[in-house]
């Protein structure tokens, strides 16, 4: 591996040489190899067009739903390689937050929550349901303000309020990870900032890997920062050390604004 | 902070795969189910009518049942055509476009122009219901106005006013529709500069929106020209041609019908049928080329 | 006057001329009906005799009506499943994809064909396969005239669902991809949840063309003015019994004729109102 990208003991995630290609040639992600540090929050930097977001749906192998995309190389979730594993129990074990807020339009709050359990046809007691519901939402703050309205419809929430269902969506699986795409893009700066301090939270129970813009919310809330660059693993690292002494001049450049 | 308890999860991982892979192969085989009829149907027609199909068949008349079974008897091809029946649907579609075109445009600008007016939304939800209205009772609208009320007998003019009837709401629905696709700002423009309201209608709605026009008229024009079942009402049908709209006029569909009915002529109906149908897809596909080059 | 002000009338009027042609519509059924319900009241509606012999003439619409609901009920059921499966096929699995183009313009085509080829279609190619398979009355009847209706129909239905299934937003089939369902476990709990008004209209409005088709129907069903007792009995449509009744007609059978018009007039304005009604609450 390259000098600029930090070993990381027992990882929960590692890729190896993962490169993703939209149509045949045009690679999206290149040769990508890093390994996730259990238990922290890790951001994924870099200019739009990076290969970011395509990185972290292959993961979870999200990616796949689209035609004509070939993958390389591997990745390894716990251990196991994931383009061994069955897809539908890989992508309970990744949770996955999505930029915009999407609870299920025609779901009840409480339904929403149990949705992944709906989804996969998995029967489980009334009372079980209960608590997941009751947990999930604790999880995420969200309890207090919609315990007393949980069959109505998850739309009448703010935007806010509607990500952090959607996160206790992804938690009611109990997943090693949760992956965001710019959880946060889309939400004004105090449910931003309720979301960031949930997000380290949770991170004690989780591994978070979050794709974001925004440098300073990665400055905020990360241990772990990589930044990629045309499709590119550039740096890899402790946010505090890529912030204050980044190793590679693109990063730098991106950092100070240069670009981006 | 709680964590979740791991409960543990049977998820049938195996059974929701092969379902899922099932159903995919269901909704592949009955889409195929659902557009092999218009493959069937087509290569019925062709295979069976294109024989018939030649110069004579489009200029001439519909032979009388005896010549035809004459032919028939020495197996020979049964001469004649449907020339009258040509001529019968082009006089009582263009008949009835005349009708129907100038006063469903108006009123798909009317529409356009008072989008919330009581008047406005009434003649619209009527329009849509008379769209859904079957044809035959369209009909029989005719024959009570027309054929009772006007020529006194059947004839090619209550045929059209039933074909117009029935053409509206589209001509309606699609000015209506294609206006509200112009930008405001195009509008806007041309009355600022002082025209008067109808040559704002005349020169800039209406030629910005021609080409979906056109797609709607073309499409209403195809939708009636196949239609039976009020023509069997009002216009009723002649031997021969006939350009008097105050008399029966036949028309393709009702030749088709008779032939249908008349054992000696029956192999006529494929050709005929093969000649409707080219027609009416025709212009379906170019009201629908048109379509989308105009956007 | 000045030129805005005849053009705001002449556009009002044009509006006015549909109004007062429905509204003569209505009133000339009505008006031509009267002398049927005089003569059998509301019985009209629930007597199952047709009997045109001088003297002792009885009509009685009963039979139309039921022929009308069996086939149309039959169409849509036969419809349903072949829809659905298009309208996935067109707004889900192959999403923006050319086959789908294609497919989509041939069940476009199947709503230009005229009726009366529908009919010839079904009378040559389909009566003949039906016999073989064993059906009675030489292939005529309820079951072979909702066929015909149903492959009638498929445009109709198929064209709004599949439109509705494809502004379901990626958004959130994505979402419940992420929670491991599968494709048609996407479909069954998010797609069709957020379409279902769009697909039930379309089936709707669909319906409404079933119930006044004239001339297949008329070639296939057999015109036996009775109840059908089954499925593969033979009947009459409300459509059909006035195409196949009318040439022969005055007096009080022309009457109640137009009073069988007139049911239909309503029963499918009805049928079409309430289709309109939901495609306007989702908007």
């Amino acid at each position: 591996m390259k000098e600029n990208i930090e070993k990381i003991k027992d990882p929960i995630i590692s890729t190896r040489n993962l490169s993703i290609a939209y149509d045949k040639g045009n690679y999206a992600v290149k040769q990508v190899s890093v390994d996730i540090k259990k238990n922290s929050v890790t951001a994924i930097m870099g200019p739009s067009g990076c290969g970011k977001s395509t990185f972290l749906r292959a993961i979870n192998r999200m990616h796949e739903l689209y035609e004509n995309i070939e993958t390389e190389g591997e990745v390894f979730l716990n251990g196991k390689d994931i383009s061994k594993m069955q897809v539908i129990k890989l992508r309970r074990m990744a949770g996955m937050v999505f930029q915009r807020p999407n609870p299920f339009p025609t779901m009840s709050i409480y339904d929403n929550v149990i949705a992944g359990y709906k989804l996969n046809g998995i029967h489980i007691k009334k009372k079980e349901k209960d608590e997941i519901v009751e947990r999930s939402l604790l999880d995420v703050s969200l309890w207090d303000e919609v315990k007393d309205s949980l069959f109505k419809k998850g739309t009448f929430l703010s935007g806010g309020q509607q990500q952090r269902l959607c996160i206790a969506r992804a938690l009611a699986f109990n997943p090693k990870v949760i992956l965001l795409d710019e959880p946060t893009s889309a939400i004004d700066p105090v449910a931003t900032s309720k979301i960031e301090d949930l997000l380290v939270k949770l991170k004690k129970n989780y591994t978070i890997l979050m794709v974001t813009h925004n440098m300073s919310q990665a400055a905020r809330i990360s241990d772990y920062s990589l930044f990629m660059y045309l499709g590119e693993l550039v740096e890899y690292g402790k946010t505090k050390n890529m912030f204050t002494n980044p190793k590679d001049r693109r990063t730098e450049e991106y950092l100070t604004g240069k670009f981006g | 902070m709680v964590s979740i308890k791991r409960t543990t999860i049977r998820d049938h991982a195996h059974r929701r795969i092969l379902k899922d892979k099932l159903i995919f192969g269901m909704v592949i085989f009955l889409s195929m189910v659902t557009i092999s009829p218009i493959i069937l149907i087509i290569a019925k027609l062709v295979i069976n009518g294109f024989r018939q199909i030649s110069l004579n068949f489009i200029i001439q008349n519909t032979p009388g049942t005896f010549e035809a079974m004459t032919a028939v008897a020495n197996g020979e091809l049964i001469p004649g055509g449907i020339a009258n029946g040509i001529t019968g649907t082009l006089l009582m579609v263009a008949l009835a476009s005349v009708i129907a075109i100038p006063i469903g445009v108006v009123t798909g600008i009317f529409l356009y122009e008072n989008p919330g007016k009581f008047i406005a939304n009434l003649t619209r939800n009527v329009a849509d219901i008379l769209q859904g209205i079957p044809s035959i009772v369209l009909g029989l609208i005719a024959y009570i106005w027309v054929v009772k009320g006007i020529t006194n007998g059947f004839s090619a003019l209550a045929g059209s006013v039933s074909l117009a009837i029935m053409m509206l709401p589209m001509i309606i629905k699609s000015t209506e529709e294609t206006l509200k696709m112009i930008p405001q700002t195009i509008k806007e423009a041309a009355l600022a500069l002082g025209v008067p309201y109808y040559k704002v209608i005349l020169k800039v709605l209406i030629p910005t929106g021609f080409s979906g026009l056109l797609t709607g008229i073309l499409l209403g024009i195809s939708r009636i020209m196949g239609e039976t079942a009020p023509l069997m009402l009002t216009a009723l049908g002649s031997t021969v041609v006939n350009f008097d709209i105050s008399k029966p006029t036949s028309a393709i569909p009702l030749l088709i019908w008779e032939f249908y009915n008349d054992p000696n002529m029956v192999s006529l109906i494929w050709s005929s049928s093969l000649l409707l149908m080219g027609v009416v897809l025709l212009l379906n596909l170019l009201s629908r080329q048109l379509a989308n080059s105009s956007i | 006057m000045n030129s805005d002000k005849i053009t705001k009338i002449v556009l009002l009027s044009a509006s006015l001329i549909i109004l007062l042609v429905s509204g003569g519509m209505v009133f000339s059924l009505v008006k031509g009906a009267i002398p049927t319900f005089h003569a059998f009241g509301l019985n009209f509606i629930i007597s199952n005799q047709w009997d045109p012999s001088q003297g002792k003439e009885a009509y009685g619409a009963l039979p139309f009506i039921a022929g009308t609901i069996m086939t149309s009920v039959t169409a849509l059921l036969i419809c349903l499943p072949l829809s659905f499966s298009t309208s996935l096929f067109l707004g889900e699995y192959f999403k923006d994809k050319k086959i789908a183009r294609v497919i989509r313009l041939m069940v476009d085509l199947l709503a230009g064909i005229p009726s009366i080829v529908y009919g010839l279609w079904g009378f040559y190619v389909l009566r003949p396969l039906l016999i073989d398979l064993g059906l009675p009355n030489q292939g005529f009847g309820v079951f072979t005239a909702s066929l015909i209706l149903a492959i009638m129909i498929i445009p109709y239905a198929t064209s709004l669902s599949n439109e509705i299934i494809t502004m379901v937003p990626n958004d959130l089939k994505e979402a419940a991809y992420s929670l491991g369902a599968t494709r048609y476990e996407v479909i069954f709990n998010v797609i069709i949840p957020s379409a279902r008004s769009g697909i039930i209209a379309g089936y709707i409005l669909a319906f409404g063309r079933a119930l006044g088709e004239t001339m297949a129907v008329t070639m296939l069903i057999g015109n036996a003015n009775v109840i059908p007792t089954g499925f593969f009995d033979t009947g009459n449509t409300m459509a059909s019994v006035i195409a196949n009744q009318f040439g022969e007609a005055d007096g009080l059978k022309l009457s109640s004729l137009i009073a069988i018009a007139l049911l239909l007039f309503l029963i499918t304005g009805i049928i079409n109102a309430i289709g309109k009604l939901i495609i306007k609450k989702m908007a």
